[in-house]
């Protein structure tokens, strides 16, 4: 069997920086990529949050290729025929270094797989890894197309789905109730129109997220994130709810009723859809996410379960960058021990529990189970939205005190024990 | 207008395999599942009933994101990716 150093199974974020790790460090690694190129089968809402990685890999980002930096953050509460905007502009936002840029996964997985190969790396492209290789209960390898390769240790980094790791047994199966689907459309504008639609400089880039009509009480919501010259418009949607929707509306037309409502219409407008695409979020936190590492494996990114949703900040290709760069220093570690056995290889889990990848996902640890809630998603962006139209409204009629629209609003929508018992939940998070 | 879902998938490249990468358990469809929500969660809305009353699925437009693996309460579908180079190329993602 011919051996190789380390095997990664899947070229996208996670994959990659561990293989640039690795191969700076002169390691002999392999980047096993099912697509035609890095980044084919990859996609993102989607925003990269840069802060916390700038320090891993710095000579990287300088020449990344990055869409727009994400300086201005909106929130939009979508009840029944009013929404209400929440918009942060932030002068620090828009001062470099950015702490979060737009990304198209395609252009930016191919750039760091073409980083990876200038460091001596190997990424194989349309190659699908077919299993992992087991013996007595380490890995030793991968077979792909019917070859068998083997290596001192494996890098599982085969995305959301995990149905290698499942497959020999790394971590459980998928449970709807932990993943969401997002789907979206790509629509290309013209720069200038997209900075005018989002009060943008030059070069500035908006996060646009919906809560609420948007995916019809379902966990979930709609997003638009501003690239160079194309907006991403899509849906996220918890899949126990969608399989449970009693209207069972087909999926993809959240969506077109999404492009298609009074607000959104004019954002989009005039654009032209280039690409449709979809991929699963695994969101269940890390109170279910698998076990790091064992022996002659690890598992990174997606696979790992470091993914977080905290409804306005939406994570994980940072975390994915970040685990790759710890897995290779434990493998760079264990190598220099000659052992790559689960103790030697726990390297990993310890550097990932010292860092912010498993700090902020052990900080976020009561999220999943609180945002299921599917109030959070009707009840409360249409109380916003009513109590907001009612203080704007002047009608035929005397109007009342500003004081008693308001107490009456937050009297009838607020103080109740439902949401008094949620606010006391939302301590937690 | 709103665009078709066919036309959306219109859009993206497709490198289309021979060999299919799901297979449906009809039986199971037909005796277990009461729910079939395959009909409605896949984003490609690729999951529709024959005229003999079987789920098919036209794999060819599959955009690989494995809901409907997720979704499906009964086991009944046999989902792997692609084989290598065919599949769904995302150009943009």
């Amino acid at each position: 069997m011919e051996k190789v150093d380390c095997i990664i199974v899947g070229g996208g974020l996670a994959g990659l920086s561990a293989a640039y790790g690795l191969a700076s460090e002169g390691l002999e690694v392999m980047v096993s990529e099912r697509g035609d190129y890095s980044g084919a089968k990859n996609v993102t809402g989607g925003r990269l949050y840069v802060s916390p990685i700038r320090q891993i890999y710095p000579e990287l980002w300088e020449t990344a290729p990055f869409e727009r930096p994400v300086v201005r953050e909106l929130v939009t509460l979508m009840g029944d025929g009013a929404h209400t905007t929440i918009e942060l502009a932030s002068e620090r936002f828009a001062t470099p270094p950015h702490q979060s840029y737009t990304v198209l996964r395609a252009r930016f997985d191919q750039w760091l797989a073409d980083q990876v190969m200038e460091k001596g790396g190997m990424v194989i492209t349309k190659n699908r890894v077919d299993d992992l290789l087991l013996e007595d209960g380490r890995v030793i390898g991968i077979r792909a197309g019917g070859d068998d390769i083997g290596a001192d240790v494996t890098i599982v980094a085969e995305g959301v789905l995990g149905l290698l790791a499942t497959k020999a047994g790394l971590r459980e199966g998928l449970r709807p109730e932990d993943h969401a689907v997002g789907f979206k459309e790509i629509i290309e504008l013209p720069e200038g129109v997209i900075q005018d639609r989002w009060h943008l400089n030059d070069g500035e880039g908006a996060a646009h997220l919906f809560m609420g009509s948007v995916t019809r009480g379902m966990l979930g919501g709609g997003f638009i994130y501003t690239n160079k010259d194309s907006l991403c418009v899509g849906i996220v949607v918890g899949m126990e709810h969608l399989r449970k929707d009693a209207e069972q509306m087909n999926s993809y037309k959240l969506l077109d009723a999404f492009k298609e409502m009074p607000m959104i219409k004019p954002l989009v407008d005039g654009g032209t859809t280039v690409e449709y695409a979809a991929h699963a979020i695994y969101e269940g936190g890390i109170a279910k996410s698998p076990r790091l590492s064992g022996d002659g494996y690890l598992l990174v990114g997606d696979t790992a379960g470091l993914s977080l949703n905290a409804l306005v900040t939406v994570r994980g290709m940072d975390f994915a960058i970040a685990s790759g760069y710890h897995a290779a220093r434990a493998v760079v570690g264990a190598r220099t021990r000659g052992d790559f056995s689960a103790a030697s290889l726990a390297q990993y889990d310890q550097a990932l529990k010292s860092s912010f990848v498993l700090q902020d996902l052990e900080t976020a640890r009561e999220i999943p189970h609180t945002i299921e809630n599917p109030r959070l998603f009707s009840h409360y962006p249409q109380a916003v939205s009513r109590l907001m139209e009612q203080v704007f409204t002047i009608g035929p009629g005397p109007s009342k005190k500003l004081s008693s629209t308001v107490i009456g609003g937050v009297r009838k929508d607020f103080l109740n024990v439902a949401t008094v018992k949620e606010l006391l939940g939302m301590r937690k998070i | 207008m709103t665009m078709s879902i066919e036309a959306k998938l219109g859009l993206d490249v497709f490198k289309i395999d021979k060999e299919r990468h799901i297979t449906i358990d009809t039986e199971k469809c037909r005796t277990v599942c009461t729910t079939k929500a395959c009909l409605w969660v896949c984003p490609a809305n690729l999951y529709e009933i024959d005229d003999q009353g079987n789920n098919t699925v036209n794999f060819e437009g599959c955009l690989e994101c494995g809901t409907c693996l997720i979704c499906c309460d009964h086991r009944a579908l046999d989902w792997h990716y692609p084989r290598g180079e065919y599949g769904v190329q995302y150009r943009m993602g």
